[in-house]
């Protein structure tokens, strides 16, 4: 298993990061790669920066319970997580998430799995600067109900 | 014990950490969030609506009423927003 998990203040190169993974598994038939970016507006404002804080430790060790979690779900290869945190300016990479598989419905599922339990568990916070000041953004609770499906999905299955 | 704060949480109170010794009263998370609460104004304000903050023990996300007994490191903090 080549798993990856790394929190970083500097910039990511996804294609790198894909090349790496699928060059140390084999048998790999499908690649899922989602990245997050930083958008240039939030509820239409424009902004000029987010800033990530997170939780040292526990970030990478609840990243690191939720890529076991997705590896036991699905027949998976390989998975790169990279989270950044510092100041982050519109159009500059968030976060990544590499799933690599034999086939691709476990890739999807995984990396979707994945990307809405970083959003409601994983410990960071973004702070939004604009021409307003510096605001706080508040969690959505369509976050939260993408991650519970997931939950519900496994008690159905239990 | 050792307390950390972040997000909003760490500005309202003022630190983003500190060692404190709550009394043998106080069990759970929940007991301690009402502890802290009147300790000032500024921890009075963090903890004003108890149902937004989440805490952690050890690094773990626990809920309201888990037992604070033995642990060496508490963390409250605001609902995630990371991704």
């Amino acid at each position: 298993m080549a798993d990856t998990i790394r929190l970083q203040r500097e910039d990511f190169d996804a294609a790198a990061q894909v090349a790496l993974l699928t060059r140390a598994c084999t048998n790999v038939g499908a690649v899922v790669t989602f990245t997050g970016l930083c958008r240039g507006a939030e509820s239409g404002e424009p902004i000029a920066a987010l800033t990530l804080e997170h939780y040292p430790g526990m970030a990478e060790e609840e990243i690191a319970r939720h890529v076991e979690e997705a590896n036991r779900r699905w027949p998976l290869l390989g998975v790169t997580v990279i989270h950044r945190y510092g100041r982050i300016e519109p159009g500059e990479n968030i976060v990544l998430v590499v799933t690599a598989s034999s086939h691709r419905e476990a890739a999807f599922a995984a990396a979707e799995f994945l990307m809405d339990y970083l959003k409601t568990r994983a410990p960071f916070w973004k702070q939004v600067e604009s021409a307003k000041g510096k605001d706080w953004v508040e969690a959505k609770g369509a976050d939260d109900a993408a991650a519970d499906r997931w939950r519900k999905g496994r008690d159905a299955a239990e | 014990m050792k307390l950390v704060y972040f997000a909003w949480v760490r500005e309202r109170v003022g630190r983003a950490e500190e060692e404190i010794a709550p009394p043998p009263s106080v069990a759970t998370v929940a007991e301690l969030v009402a502890w802290l609460s009147k300790r000032g104004e500024e921890y009075a304000h963090a903890f004003e609506n108890p149902n937004v903050i989440r805490a952690a023990i050890d690094k773990r996300h626990v809920q309201a009423g888990a037992a604070i007994a033995g642990a060496r490191e508490i963390a409250f903090f605001p609902p995630m927003t990371g991704g």
